[in-house]
């Protein structure tokens, strides 16, 4: 039987401590107060003296309150019951259905031993040609969508979602606005998706502990699924308020900030979750896809700027639409040389063409004369914001390749596009 | 030693408080002891009978009462043969025997002999009677290409004379090929592996002196505007996506150096898997064997434990100056020292020491030029001179160099190859910006000639932002000439095609040759008429040049571009 300890020495923040003896540290508490039962972890040890943090915050917890050592660090079930399931930061049903117990595994595990990586070389599909053509989607890799509140980015995760070749989406929300999560959940049921998707979701008014936990929960879960060989595709919107969440953790704790406040160790915390990306070798992988917020659209806001210094790359969303400039995937070279022939010229040669028409939109506005090439660039970019770079466009690689062609002739003869003779005399659509 | 002994007292993240019941020495290293694992950390702070640790392993799981083991020993790399090659964290762990043992995650508390105990054909130089000190060289085996010197433990004091020494042929790495005694009547017995302490720099050589020798990266902008001395320092600061990585890893392969050093420390593991798979698939051309023969990694990415990663650097450089000794030039790419200086932050936070700027810890200065100052070109004792070059990468915030950490490492470096966002924007790769870096090292090229190219670049640059404001209209021809002039040498020298197979790596020679032809095409007036014809000529000026610096220097086009172009811009000269 486990000790129980009535005598709570301080409540500060979400921290409360206690004198305890052979308490371990990161052990999992229960915490019984008036409101019921929940969970605290042990976050420092001092002689006698633990501190833990209580998931759903200390309000309302008095002094003797009792708190029981469970011995055991905090733990998330995983079994293939999971999924179609619903859970919150804390790993209990959000959905009405079961509480799971059976099987559980450690959360915030050991990093995978580099010498045991492999390239990644698979493409991910998506259907979005912004992303297939432009950015390719790569297992495994690691990318934020870089965007400013009120763009449309929880809409295009939940397509991607629905859209993505993996076997297993795990989708992790912090600080979600309740109508954003009910936004998730009734988009994955709407598409059949639910039955292969598994959620742990906080949203802005649950407990900010809680807000820690949700990606190293999810994390943990995707990282079993891709030992047994399935692909999982990791969904976390929005990692900004994962940050700020910390940071406030961080300032209860007295911790000395660094940047605007965070804490200094920003960098290792989101670090130890982004690598968890990963393809195994002989398994399956994990490939994260997550939202950054940026504070009024300063990339060099800590939590962005630590962000891409992490990531492979960033997607920007500006206007509702994916920016071809600044967005970036770094591993798009190591499978797109083997999609189609012509993939990586046209990918170039288009965007080349969309920076030249931005120039001339610059040139319009500023009053200068336009000439029959700043015509035909014009053409082109409203051809290729409308067709390519919009959201709802859904094609796949194929296809979006076969427009980019089409919309190359429909503006442009094929010595001006800078494409090789070879390409432009097997892609370059024939005269009906 | 007397081995003392102690119990945690207390847990903060990775910092651990031990009671200690002996004498404990600061940077001892000690294990504390979880369930059936023993985790390894070093005390970095004493304070009234408690000892604080960094634990260079996760933390969970320890509880008060724990015991703890001292060792009487700093930290400390084992140096010898073998080291080559080798994929070791950041503690010297290897990473892929890790991996044979516990499959694909790094399990904690594993510790396992980063030398295997391998036979190596010893060649002893001394024999017994020899008087020999620290640092003194007693034999050696062949590693790879090298000698590889067999030598005496660098932290001995005084004279010792040998006893014995082992005869030549195969012996066991870990096997006593060799006693020494002193004065004192103490002996020592000695293998071809030292330990040493690697915050401690090593010495055993005779002098410093100065680094004047360049080292040649096969990078234009670097070997003939911003070059880099051998034994000399330089940091690439630049934000994220400028391309730090990929200029450190085209110079890690390209090089005019005996040995490698990469110290991965606290960034992204895939850029380590691509050196790992890519390297043993490279030849050297110099030597014409796998690039791999020459490089040691120390891979310590931003998901392992920080302490680990401070630790990192110190490894990588210990290892570099024990090969610097045997008279070889050795390049320590570190990537990135940012990373390294967040951890030293992370540790100072937990002590709760007063922050400095960014809460970086006081000593953020001296720590950094503690370590640019272990590199250096040295003589040694038989004559010969050995080197270690340090490059950096630093990883500013927000992309901004105004903060400590570029800061305090432009303060010590005789470089400086700042990257722009602009730059890699506009693919103008390498990103490095000519305007705001400076080099205090000879390159390939006489100095007063560069100064020359770079006023054309200064001034073009500066015609540029004018032009920006009146209008091409607005500009002179004179001017206008000036700008495209600089236009040019920006777009036919300083920027190069990495993946371009001849144009990614030239050598001296070829580079000498480009720059006489530029500095004469510069140093040129031309009979143009207007701007459009200026603007003409240059474009297709740039055009001739770039193909030629795409021609391989053994292919008959080589000399007919060259010719080609010499008589197209000799045919426009006033």
């Amino acid at each position: 039987m486990q000790k129980v300890y009535t005598k709570i020495e301080s409540i500060v923040g979400n921290v409360i401590t206690v004198r305890a003896e052979g308490v371990r540290n990161q052990d999992l508490a229960e915490i019984t107060t008036s409101r019921g039962t929940g969970y605290a972890n042990v976050i420092k040890l001092d002689g006698d003296l633990v501190s833990l943090q209580v998931f759903q915050g200390a309000q309302g917890v008095s002094t003797g309150d009792s708190v029981k050592f469970l011995g055991v660090p905090m733990r998330v079930s995983y079994s293939e019951d999971l999924l179609g399931r619903i859970f919150n930061g804390a790993g209990k049903p959000r959905d009405n259905g079961p509480e799971l117990t059976a099987n559980m595994i450690d959360i915030g595990g050991p990093s995978v031993n580099p010498s045991k990586r492999i390239l990644p070389k698979k493409m991910i599909r998506t259907g979005i040609p912004m992303i297939d053509v432009f950015n390719t989607l790569v297992e495994s890799q690691k990318l934020p969508i870089f965007s400013i509140s009120g763009e449309p980015y929880n809409q295009l995760l939940a397509r991607i979602a629905t859209q993505a070749e993996v076997d297993i989406i795990i989708l992790g929300g912090m600080g979600l606005k309740y109508d954003d999560y009910l936004f998730f959940r009734n988009t994955l049921e709407k598409s059949g998706a639910m039955s292969r998707t598994i959620m742990f979701i906080h949203t802005a008014s649950d407990p900010t502990v809680e807000c820690t936990l949700v990606p190293d929960m999810t994390l943990a879960v995707a990282e079993r699924f891709a030992l047994d060989g399935k692909r999982v595709l990791v969904l976390l919107t929005d990692m900004t308020n994962f940050c700020d969440a910390q940071k406030e953790m961080a300032i209860t704790m007295d911790q000395v900030p660094s940047n605007r406040g965070y804490p200094g160790d920003l960098y290792s915390s989101l670090a130890s979750r982004y690598e968890k990306a990963v393809d195994f070798d002989g398994a399956g992988s994990v490939t994260i896809l997550g939202v950054t917020t940026m504070p009024g659209d300063d990339v060099t806001h800590p939590v962005p700027d630590n962000t891409g210094y992490i990531t492979e790359g960033q997607y920007y969303l500006r206007n509702g639409r994916i920016e071809p400039f600044g967005s970036l995937s770094r591993l798009k070279q190591n499978v797109n040389k083997d999609t189609r022939p012509d993939h990586r010229a046209l990918m170039d040669g288009m965007i080349k063409l969309y920076s030249a028409y931005k120039d001339s939109l610059e040139k319009r506005s500023m009053g200068f004369m336009m000439s029959d090439w700043d015509e035909k660039l014009l053409r082109y970019g409203e051809l290729f914001e409308s067709k390519l770079m919009d959201l709802s466009v859904n094609i796949p690689l194929e296809e979006a390749l076969d427009l980019g062609w089409k919309i190359l002739a429909e503006c442009f003869e094929p010595n001006e596009t800078g494409l090789r003779t070879e390409l432009l005399e097997k892609y370059w659509p024939k005269e009906a | 030693m007397s081995v003392s002994t102690g119990r945690v007292t207390g847990v903060n993240g990775n910092m651990v408080n031990v009671a200690f019941t002996d004498k404990v020495i600061k940077n001892e290293v000690g294990f504390i002891r979880v369930g059936d694992t023993r985790l390894k950390s070093e005390i970095i702070r004493i304070t009234s009978g408690v000892a604080s640790l960094q634990v260079y392993e996760m933390t969970n799981g320890i509880k008060v009462g724990d015991e703890v083991e001292f060792t009487g020993e700093l930290l400390s790399v084992e140096l010898g043969p073998g080291l080559l090659t080798q994929v070791f964290d950041g503690l010297q762990n290897p990473l892929p025997e890790l991996a044979e043992k516990c499959g694909f995650f790094l399990e904690r508390g594993v510790y396992i002999d980063p030398l295997p105990d391998k036979e190596w054909d010893f060649t002893a130089t001394k024999k017994a009677g020899d008087k020999v000190k620290a640092g003194d060289s007693f034999g050696w085996v062949p590693e790879g290409l090298f000698h590889h010197e067999i030598m005496v433990p660098f932290t001995l004091q005084g004279e010792w004379t040998i006893k014995s020494i082992a005869a030549d042929g195969a012996h066991r790495s870990h096997e006593t090929i060799c006693v020494i005694e002193n004065a004192k009547g103490e002996t020592k017995d000695l293998s071809m592996i030292i330990t040493q302490p690697v915050k401690v720099a090593i010495e055993g050589y005779e002098e410093r002196v100065m680094p004047d020798e360049p080292m040649v990266t096969k990078i234009r902008i670097i070997d003939t505007f911003l070059p880099v001395a051998k034994g000399g320092t330089y940091c690439i600061p630049g934000p994220f996506g400028a391309g730090k990585t990929v200029l450190q890893h085209l110079t890690s392969k390209n090089a005019d150096v005996d040995i490698v050093i990469i110290a991965a420390c606290g960034e992204r593991a895939g850029e380590v898997v691509e050196v790992l798979k890519e390297f043993p698939e490279l030849t050297d051309p110099k030597t014409g064997r796998s690039l791999m023969e020459r490089t040691i990694i120390i891979c310590n990415t931003s998901s392992m434990p920080v302490a680990a990663r401070e630790a990192s650097v110190y490894t990588a450089v210990t290892m570099a100056e024990y090969y610097r000794n045997m008279g070889l030039d050795v390049l320590l790419l570190a990537d990135s020292t940012s990373r390294w200086a967040q951890a030293m932050r992370e540790m100072s936070g937990r002590l709760e020491e007063i922050p400095g700027d960014e809460a970086f810890p006081a000593y953020l200065e001296s720590r950094i030029a503690g370590f640019y100052e272990r590199a250096g070109k040295v003589r040694l004792a038989d004559g010969r001179y050995g080197s270690v070059t340090i490059g950096g990468t630093v990883s500013p915030a927000g992309g901004n160099f105004e903060e400590p950490v570029t800061q305090a490492t432009l303060k010590v470096v005789g470089a400086f190859h700042g990257l722009s966002r602009e730059r890699s924007d506009a693919r103008k790769y390498p990103a490095i910006d000519p305007l705001d870096s400076w080099s205090k090292y000879d390159g390939i090229i006489d100095r007063r000639l560069v100064d020359e190219a770079y006023s054309y670049l200064r001034r073009g640059n500066e015609v540029g932002q004018m032009m920006k404001v009146v209008g091409e209209e607005g500009t002179s021809l004179d001017d206008y000439i000036i700008y495209q002039k600089g236009e040019f040498l920006d777009a036919v020298y300083l920027q190069q095609n990495s993946f371009d197979p001849v144009d990614s790596m030239v050598v001296p020679e070829r580079q000498k040759e480009a720059f006489d032809m530029l500095y004469s095409i510069l140093t040129s007036s031309f009979d143009l008429s207007d701007k459009k014809d200026a603007r003409l000529f240059f474009n297709e000026l740039r055009q001739r040049f770039l193909d030629w610096n795409g021609t391989a220097s053994d292919s008959p086009d080589f000399q007919r571009r060259k010719d080609d172009l010499v008589s197209f811009y000799e045919g426009r000269r006033k």
